[in-house]
């Protein structure tokens, strides 16, 4: 992998940082931005909000209840047991295991799509250990040779800045 | 466009502040003391102990147990009820300050989401412990055996299981997914072994964008869904006492009954853990007493709930005056029962009312107090709803007593060593703070950067 990456110190930097990086041609999902705690407060912290995750949730949910509803109808008809003059399939009872199921698929759905759509598990492109320590990566991954001149212009800008071209 | 110098966060000292957040919280994982060694070994020989106390009453069969007729439930059953309330410490409380943005939330949320897991697993042990024959416990799992003879989903104990393993999966996620940009710190700060570990353990986390907001919009999911779940598990364990035809149980006012008393002696849990967690490890500078003081007033707040719950359930049973009723009313207000039930009183609606309630005596120390008194209260309110009406049911052959048997006591006892000693593992081997939610609400909100524009293609540098 070839990558073009500055790290700065403050999220005000970093801003112009990705502002230069897109002048010079490159798209957002072309730059990387990297830090070590959500960066709401800048434009370049908004992308990439739109999700489908509460609809999957709602959907797990669905699967969840599904199940449970199956699970519950198929083994109290399997073997019919009267208890205490209940119906052989209640509602009321079955009702707290469908219910703890729906939630459960819920859950389930939520974190499996956090490790799908947040790409998880998956073996790290670029990155540097510095993030860790609070300064905010931005880059350009596999960019034209063409372009590498220009790119670290545009991130060197700033004052004090080291740019790393691995 | 110039800015007021006043709304510029300054740059070194973010990097700096970042620095010491990470040196602070990452310095037990890599600093080991004698301490830590000393506290393995006593609350590790306390889990020792209780096992072979387990694996004696397992070999010796049940007899060894106070736990014979009409008393089945004792020591077990009261500690499996009172650790699933403790469990109400974490995952709820996180979630719902999580929900409302509370920004004082961020050094209490983990501590809190890690007793809610132990707690889950030691409470869920008990019934387990409780079987004369625990190696068929999976019969609970709803599994196609060869004569499809299946649980019956209509017994409040199949209820239990489904719950119980419901809110433990819940808890566990709740409190792993913002574990794993700590870990991905912890990963980057570390060599060799320990490296792979955890970079395994991070998922490759680097900190795109992106995946700040996967991160946020999941956990925001999951602490609407872990609400109800929460509720519905210690509603559930109450309905394994409602749902029985025994004086002083089968009451409709139990399950929000015990979801109080839940989150009651959570938060009293959680109290002690803070209390403990910054002294030991200097957390001065992140646990502030305005924390304690928060989390006192919330512990004031659940013992005047507790106090109107046992008022309800006390006034409705003495005006309903049904003897069977009365006579376990009268056991736990004035005769066998009465010297527990007064100490249950005072150690969660006396000590809590003035500790907290009198503003001078609502300090570190003063909170401990309290969360100890409760603690101990709690347990016996689990104890005095349990066996008192297990012992006089209602007729006179029914009659009998409970005397718990060595064994009992120490198995019960150790499940206090045993959550310690997992407390302090997880103190020694992941971040008890979040890092990364500590940093984000110590750092200054900075102006909005806007985009580059037609206009202004370069910025505000102008290349």
């Amino acid at each position: 992998m070839k990558a073009v990456y500055a790290l700065y110190t403050d999220g005000r930097s970093a801003q112009q940082a990705v502002n230069r990086v897109r002048a010079a041609g490159f798209a957002d999902h072309q730059i990387t931005v990297l830090s070590a705690q959500p960066m709401e407060d800048h434009e370049f912290g908004q992308g990439d909000k739109a999700t489908w995750m509460w609809r999957i949730a709602c959907v797990g949910g669905l699967v969840g209840m599904a199940t449970a509803f199956g699970l519950a109808w198929v083994t109290e008809t399997s073997w019919p047991i009267n208890v205490g003059g209940l119906p052989t399939f209640a509602w009321w009872p079955n009702l707290i295991i469908i219910f703890e199921l729906t939630m459960l698929g819920a859950i389930l759905a939520t974190v499996m799509t956090l490790v799908v759509t947040a790409r998880l598990g998956r073996s790290s492109t670029l990155y540097d250990p510095e993030v860790s320590d609070g300064k905010i990566l931005v880059g350009v991954e596999n960019p034209p040779d063409s372009a590498v001149r220009e790119l670290e212009t545009a991130l060197g800008a700033v004052a004090e800045v080291q740019v790393k071209t691995i | 466009m110039s800015e007021p110098a006043s709304r510029i966060p300054n740059p070194e000292s973010q990097i700096a502040t970042d620095q010491r957040i990470n040196s602070d919280l990452l310095r037990p994982l890599t600093q080991t003391s004698w301490r830590f060694y000393l506290l393995v070994a006593v609350f590790g020989g306390g889990v020792l102990t209780a096992f072979v106390a387990w694996m004696s009453q397992a070999y010796r069969g049940y007899g060894v147990t106070g736990i014979r007729w009409p008393v089945y439930w004792g020591f077990y059953i009261t500690s499996f009820v009172f650790w699933i309330g403790i469990s109400h410490a974490g995952t709820l409380i996180s979630a719902i300050l999580r929900l409302v943005n509370a920004g004082w939330r961020r050094p209490v949320t983990r501590c809190a989401e890690v007793i809610t897991v132990f707690a889950l697993m030691i409470g869920a042990m008990f019934p387990i412990i409780h079987l004369g024959r625990p190696w068929l416990a999976f019969w609970l799992i709803p599994y196609p055996s060869e004569r499809m003879i299946w649980p019956n989903l209509r017994s409040p104990l199949v209820w239990d299981f489904f719950a119980i393993n419901t809110y433990l999966v819940g808890s566990v996620l709740f409190l792993f997914l913002p574990m794993i940009p700590d870990l991905a710190v912890v990963r980057d700060k570390s060599t060799g072994l320990r490296h792979r570990i955890y970079g395994t353990l991070a998922l490759g986390w680097r900190g795109t964008p992106k995946q700040w907001h996967r991160l946020e919009t999941a956990m925001q999911i999951m602490a609407i869904a872990i609400i109800p779940v929460a509720v519905s598990v210690h509603t559930i364990v109450s309905f394994d006492f409602s749902m029985a035809p025994v004086p002083m149980w089968q009451t409709t006012i139990f399950g929000p009954y015990f979801v109080a008393g839940a989150i009651f002696s959570g938060i009293a849990a959680l109290l002690i853990a803070m209390a403990v967690l910054r002294r030991f490890l200097h957390l001065e500078n992140y646990l502030h007493p305005v924390h304690f003081e928060n989390l006192g007033k919330l512990l004031l707040v659940m013992a005047l709930l507790w106090g109107y719950f046992v008022f309800n359930e006390r006034l409705v049973t003495y005006y309903g005056n049904k003897p069977p009723e009365m006579a376990v009313f009268w056991r736990t207000q004035r005769e066998s029962f009465a010297a527990l039930y007064w100490t249950m009183v005072v150690c969660n609606f006396v000590l809590p009312l003035v500790l907290m309630g009198i503003r001078r005596f609502r300090t570190i120390t003063g909170c401990v107090i309290a969360s100890f008194g409760v603690v101990i209260g709690m347990w016996l309110e689990r104890f005095l709803i349990i066996v008192p009406s297990l012992g006089h049911k209602y007729l006179p052959y029914s009659f009998g007593t409970y005397r718990p048997q060595p064994v009992e006591i120490i198995i019960a006892g150790a499940t206090f060593a045993a959550m310690m000693l997992l407390y302090v593992l997880f103190a020694k081997f992941v971040p008890i703070i979040s890092i990364w939610e500590l940093k984000a609400g110590e750092h200054t909100p900075a102006v909005l950067v806007p985009p580059a524009t037609e206009e202004h293609r370069l910025g505000e540098l102008h290349l």
